[in-house]
């Protein structure tokens, strides 16, 4: 059990609101194709902060206009893994950008354990700081 | 006015131009009104106050001669220099609207002026400066000078760094995207023992904020010395960060008395395995581009506090525009600026504040008199510097915040956060919730500049924390009239 406000991982732009319904994820999608964005779909059992590559469910999907069908990759992915951590990505080709525009979090597992803080105490008061992921323990596909 | 003169009235030739004693500036050359400006000058304008009866185009022209090539006499020692190429040339005067006759205000005139490429020193902000406004501020013949705007050639942003990280890099390490980040000073800001002050950090950052920081005076002072300072930030980062899953940072101010002593501190960040350091404005433009190129060497962003910008940049006849500082600051290497709030407590108007955000942000620039953006700018590919909004802000102006400054801001709720009625977890969490709100809302398409208010007040519903803050600060704004206004105003305005 995490011990922030929320007891969950925060990562993304939207994990202080309410878990978003099938009706805000595709607000979210129509914001990003209105920009020209590619949307991707991504899959992990190691939220670890600094974990960058997410599993992709699939290539980013730079020919898909439609925000249904999008969706349905969303719920595609949920259903393959139900209780692993799933964000909508969106990447921006502009040059001056060439980088992720949007994530957000649509799926987390039930139960999150978080990480621990392991603290290497060496010369002097320095200390090397090691952010530990309790599930990651566990091998790949076991941990949620 | 500028076409009224014929050339010969502008500048004498061979010997008579170089006969001892003194001729008026125009007459020495750096006065042209017919020059074609090339793409590798780089384009200064001044707003010029004359004293009352002298010919501004003279003083434009001892402007652009007192910062190049002039003397107070004619030297023939010119006769031995390219020295027609070297002479920065003042090509343009015009009055400046809303002031002399007929206004309360005197004569204003804005004067621009071209400066020959090979005049600067490349990657040097020092040398541009010792140019640009290294003598003429002072001159007697000027009753006051400002700094208006620069265009900048590309040919010589190429030789500077630019910004050490940048926007794009910044938010890929942070794996923060689609939303302005969230940051707070640790109050107060002087005073607090290391151990303390590592409290504050740990709270905002658990929270739900992306940073805290150190303000621009914290350094190494008897109550609490650097290192202390460095090593339980450090610790409240990672716990932070822990607790939340989230890439977190704090804001080391390595801010010293020597270069020497600003670089021990910065290793000291590095080898805790701090993402940021930061630098204040007052430490100067070579250490500014020095600490830029060891940022960029050791993967640290940098952050940049304006401290002292003020003094210079805020009345409006007379030192510089903090849009230029946006520039050399740019060009300089740091990757985050203080650069307006709107809303807050510190001086800005709209349109003003987002010429800033534009200057730091854009790849390119087009000239855009309403924003104070008196040249076009072609900013070469280099690094965007993230800008800051600092100052008397809080959750309940985050429909204003969001539409005045966008996506790519750091929004730092000091006050904000610390002084929540819940405390101080309970104030970032006010502040996230009311910034992803806002971001979704707007995202659905949802007006939020009218509808902001109502918005927040409906998460509020279920967000205890911000339904506290909202009652605390509902009426707290900032209202008095800006110093530093447009002088254009574009003919029909909607909502800013």
């Amino acid at each position: 059990m995490m011990t922030n406000p929320n007891g969950i991982v925060t990562q993304g732009q939207f994990s202080f609101l309410p878990p978003l319904t099938d009706t805000q994820i595709t607000a979210q999608i129509k914001y990003a194709l209105s920009r020209g964005w590619a949307l991707s779909v991504e899959y992990t059992d190691d939220p670890h902060p600094r974990n960058t590559y997410w599993e992709m469910f699939g290539a980013p999907m730079f020919d898909l206009k439609d925000p249904a069908g999008i969706l349905m990759e969303v719920n595609n992915c949920r259903k393959t893994f139900p209780n692993h951590y799933i964000r909508v990505m969106a990447f921006s080709s502009v040059r001056g950008v060439e980088s992720p525009t949007m994530s957000y979090i649509v799926n987390r597992p039930k139960n999150e354990p978080g990480f621990g803080l392991v603290r290497q105490e060496t010369d002097g008061r320095n200390i090397r700081y090691t952010i530990h992921s309790y599930a990651t323990d566990k091998p790949e596909g076991e941990r949620y | 006015m500028a076409n009224q003169l014929s050339n010969n009235e502008t500048m004498k030739e061979g010997a008579d131009r170089y006969k001892a004693g003194v001729l008026p500036y125009k007459k020495m050359g750096y006065w042209q009104p017919d020059y074609q400006v090339k793409d590798t000058d780089l384009l200064a304008m001044f707003r010029i106050t004359p004293h009352a009866g002298s010919d501004p185009e003279e003083i434009a022209a001892a402007v652009a001669g007192e910062s190049s090539t002039a003397t107070w006499t004619v030297v023939w020692t010119d006769r031995l220099t390219a020295c027609e190429m070297y002479r920065a040339k003042a090509y343009r005067v015009e009055q400046v609207p809303n002031t002399g006759e007929g206004t309360k205000i005197e004569a204003q005139y804005f004067a621009y002026i071209a400066y020959e490429l090979d005049l600067f020193e490349g990657g040097s902000i020092a040398n541009l400066t010792a140019s640009i406004i290294g003598n003429v501020f002072g001159m007697k013949a000027v009753k006051a000078l400002r700094l208006e705007d620069m265009r900048i050639p590309v040919a010589y942003l190429k030789t500077f760094q630019g910004p050490a990280t940048g926007v794009i890099v910044e938010r890929e390490r942070l794996d923060k995207f689609g939303r302005p980040l969230l940051g707070a000073t640790t109050k107060p800001k002087l005073g607090l023992s290391g151990r303390n002050y590592g409290r504050v950090v740990y709270e905002g950052l658990k929270g739900g904020l992306d940073f805290m920081k150190d303000d621009e005076n914290i350094n190494s002072q008897s109550f609490m010395h650097w290192r202390d300072r460095f090593l339980y930030c450090m610790d409240a980062v990672n716990k932070a960060s822990a607790a939340t899953g989230e890439v977190k940072g704090h804001y080391l101010n390595v801010t010293a008395g020597t270069m020497e002593e600003m670089y021990k501190r910065a290793e000291f960040a590095k080898q805790l395995g701090s993402v940021i350091i930061m630098i204040d404005l007052v430490i100067g433009y070579t250490a500014i581009q020095s600490m830029a190129l060891w940022a960029r060497q050791n993967d640290m962003i940098l952050h940049l506090h304006r401290a002292g910008n003020s003094t210079y940049s805020r009345q409006k006849n007379h030192g510089m525009n903090f849009r230029v500082i946006c520039k050399w600051m740019r060009m300089a290497g740091v990757d985050h600026i203080h650069a307006g709030t709107v809303v807050g407590k510190l001086e800005g108007d709209p349109m003003m504040i987002r010429g800033f955000y534009d200057t730091l942000l854009d790849d390119h620039t087009p000239q855009q008199l309403e924003k104070g953006l008196f040249f076009e700018q072609d900013w070469a590919s280099l690094n965007k510097c993230m800008p800051v909004a600092s100052g008397g802000i809080h959750a309940g102006q985050m429909h204003q915040l969001l539409t005045y400054l966008g996506d790519d801001v750091v929004l730092q709720f000091g006050g904000g956060t610390i002084g929540h009625p819940q405390g101080i977890q309970a104030g970032a969490v006010a502040n996230r919730v009311a910034l992803e709100t806002m971001v979704m809302a707007r995202n659905e398409g949802r007006d939020i500049w009218n509808e902001g208010p109502q918005i927040l007040q409906d998460a509020a519903k279920w967000c205890g924390p911000l339904r506290a803050a909202i009652d605390t600060w509902k009426d707290i704004t900032f209202n008095y009239e800006s110093t530093d206004t447009a002088d254009f105003v574009p003919t029909a305005t909607t909502s800013f």
